[in-house]
């Protein structure tokens, strides 16, 4: 080192050097220390106080059905939140565009979150209920049949894929244990559910002249897409809703 | 502070360093290298024209850009980082690593973990969260790894036969430290099958714990152990000492303790409490001062030795980097305040603004320490100068086309998804007609980032014909002091 620099920490920095950059030990407990008080005193506010937690928590939402998880975790399998948002900010221009900002509550029993952090395709936050079953299902088989100019790729390996009620049953059972209150876990009453809830968007697809079978992934990804904002909206309406 | 400049006296062998374990980490380093950026090349083209997903689940832009994100930071910036590690600590801290069994199994493991990713994703085997994609039973050997990494880092540090830590050792240090924390805390999760978990923690939680990860993945894995890199090889390469002790005390300290507040600015406008959005603005825009202290030193480092710049490829793409480095920090923090991040938000300015850094800051130091360090460890000169420089040209240039175009179709985007007519409604009620208009931002994305992989491909064939080139003791690289 020059000399010119050598005068200038000469002052400086001989304390520093005893006592940290000298002492490997000392520097990482001192290092340790000073990344974690940010997140401590971010985080720790989440986890703690049920008062703090309840602004999470509504009894207007219910948790996702089993088909709904099956749904879900196609979501999450393909990506989709990679280019759809589940965010609605308290701004006109999204409340006009997509509904009613997202309140906290209606994400509560989101395993795990999936706001996104790109819109290359539109908010989908709200989109349950706003097409009709057959819509969803032309739009994943084809895309642009139903939105001309659309970027998306076809997903129609959906309509060939079933799902596995055995597999589903372990994914409700895991996301119980986490907290998600199931009111049964057992392969047989998932099965009955899975297969109830299936029925239900099948005869919808046969309005429209759709074949389609309870078990299709196609079906589970339009059960948790239709059901997106749903509840929220019912009730914000109700209340009147706050802009 | 001879560590600042070190001696070039005794040659690695001579001093018992194990050399061997660098170049296996700098040869994955261009492997990797070259297949993150040619994914990311193919995803822009499917952003662009989307019959290039191919009808195939498993090469949709939903899979693949998972691959592309863990691939650049965790393969190639990973592998990077622990090459320019293993190479500088032993010599700043003269000793040998502390063991060169677990050096072995840091980088098998580091490679497997790889592998797997690359295997995993694509079959659509996610946890979804952003830059911590893999499932759980990969999550559990990252940490082993790291564990081992760590262990070996700090059994190094302790037979170290300098007492004095050069700076570089801290931005190490805050790297191992950092990222253990954050991977352990954000991959908590409830197993359902082997390939699938449900995090504990639910929904704004959720989202909050994954973008203090988010973040800190950037400050911790992204701009921590990339200064380490620029403190050392900066001035090696410049033969000149680091500008400011001092400033690179403060500035190290204050990024380290300032950064991990920042996370929730990437959640400002949602149900996230008004006070944790606060802080993540407020710490995002104070990050600036030692993020500025860093590029500072950098910068200032090369008195003297400008007329260099002109001529020597090394350091252009080191003096390049840490203009960007600079020129993100500033961005990055303005992108932070609620009125710039209502704009911002969603939109591909955030693309442009992430690949400023990691094309610019990350890619360009990295560049610039592998073309030194190519030289210095293999003992032979450049096969291709030139080639160094055209890399640097197509580099640069596809750098500015890549973020020019994103933050044009951004702005474009952020500014019709929001624009209102004299009725007060939605001037463009129909998404699809904003998409549209961004094709030809689309393209020239597509154009700069292939440019930058064109580099990329130039290097590794520079090196490749480097290393296997006649190698002699006496041929002197035209870089500066061997070691």
């Amino acid at each position: 080192m020059s000399n010119e620099h050598k005068q200038s920490d000469k002052a400086y920095g001989r304390f520093h050097r005893r006592v940290l950059e000298g002492r490997a030990a000392v520097f990482a407990i001192v290092t340790t220390v000073a990344i974690s008080i940010g997140g401590l005193v971010e985080l720790i506010p989440m986890f703690t106080a049920t008062s703090s937690l309840s602004w999470q928590r509504a009894d207007w939402v219910t948790p996702y059905t089993p088909l709904e998880v099956a749904g879900r975790d196609i979501y999450i399998r393909e990506g989709c939140y990679l280019c759809h948002s589940q965010m609605i900010r308290p701004m006109r221009s999204e409340i006009l565009r997509y509904g009613e900002w997202t309140r906290a509550a209606e994400y509560q029993y989101d395993r795990p979150f999936l706001l996104g952090s790109r819109r290359l395709g539109p908010d989908l936050q709200r989109v349950g209920s706003k097409y009709p079953d057959a819509w969803h299902y032309e739009h994943m088989r084809d895309p642009r049949s139903t939105s001309p100019g659309s970027v998306m790729p076809p997903y129609d390996w959906l309509i060939e894929a079933k799902i596995d009620p055995e597999d589903v049953t372990k994914s409700v059972a895991a996301l119980s244990r986490a907290g998600t209150p199931y009111a049964s876990t057992e392969p047989a009453s998932v099965a009955t559910a899975l297969q109830a809830q299936g029925q239900e968007i099948v005869g919808s697809l046969s309005t429209a002249g759709i074949t389609a079978e309870w078990d299709d992934e196609i079906v589970a990804l339009i059960a948790y897409l239709q059901r997106l904002g749903v509840e929220g909206r019912a009730h914000l309406a109700a209340e009147g809703g706050e802009q | 502070m001879e560590q600042t400049t070190p001696g070039t006296v005794a040659t690695s062998a001579e001093r018992g360093y194990d050399i061997d374990i660098v170049k296996m980490f700098f040869t994955a380093t261009v492997v990797w290298a070259i297949v993150g950026m040619l994914v990311g090349v193919i995803i822009a083209v499917q952003l662009a024209w989307w019959p290039a997903n191919l009808g195939l689940p498993w090469t949709t832009f939903g899979r693949l850009r998972p691959l592309h994100t863990n691939a650049v930071i965790f393969a190639f910036g990973g592998n990077v980082v622990f090459t320019g590690i293993y190479h500088s600590m032993q010599r700043l801290l003269k000793t040998r690593m502390f063991s060169d069994t677990l050096s072995r199994i840091h980088f098998w493991g580091w490679q497997g973990i790889i592998v797997l990713a690359a295997l995993t994703l694509p079959l659509g085997m996610t946890q979804s969260k952003e830059y911590a994609e893999l499932i759980w039973p990969i999550d559990v050997l990252i940490t082993v790894v790291w564990v081992v990494f760590a262990v070996n880092f700090f059994g190094t540090i302790a037979r170290r036969k300098v007492q004095h830590l050069y700076v570089a050792i801290w931005f190490y240090m805050s790297f191992v430290i950092t990222i253990a924390v954050l991977h352990i805390v954000n991959s908590l999760a409830i197993p359902a099958t082997l390939f699938r978990s449900y995090p504990i923690y639910a929904g704004l939680t959720d989202a909050l714990v994954q973008w203090w990860y988010g973040h800190n993945a950037v400050g911790f894995f992204l701009t921590t152990p990339f200064l380490g890199l620029m403190y050392y090889y900066l001035p090696r390469a410049a033969e000149r000492p680091v500008y400011s002790y001092r400033l690179s005390i403060i500035h190290f300290w204050a990024l380290v303790f300032l950064y991990i507040w920042a996370g929730p600015h990437h959640l400002l406008y949602s149900a996230l409490p008004d006070w944790a959005q606060t802080l993540g603005m407020v710490f995002s825009v104070v990050l600036i001062a030692p993020s500025w202290g860093g590029m500072l030193n950098g910068l200032l480092t090369l008195k003297g030795a400008w007329d260099r710049v002109r001529t020597d490829p090394i350091l252009k793409f080191m003096v390049v980097a840490v203009s960007f480095y600079g020129m993100s920090t500033f961005e990055g923090p303005m992108m932070s305040i609620r009125a710039v991040n209502a704009l911002a938000h969603y939109t591909n300015w955030v693309i442009g603004h992430v690949h400023s850094g990691a094309l610019g800051w990350v890619g360009m130091i990295s560049f610039g320490m592998m073309y030194w360090m190519v030289q210095n460890i293999w003992k032979r000169p450049l096969a291709y100068p030139s080639w160094a420089s055209h890399h640097f040209w197509l580099a640069t240039i596809g750098i500015v086309l890549y973020t020019v175009s994103m933050w044009a179709a951004g702005l474009m985007e952020g500014l019709q998804w929001r624009a209102l007519n004299d009725a007060g409604q939605l001037a463009n009620p129909i998404f699809m007609d904003i998409t549209q208009r961004l094709d030809p931002f689309l393209w020239l994305r597509v154009i700069g980032g292939g440019m930058y992989l064109v580099g990329a491909v130039m290097m590794a064939v520079n090196f490749w014909q480097t290393i296997r080139g006649p190698g002699s003791a006496a041929a002197e690289p035209v870089a500066v002091g061997a070691d």
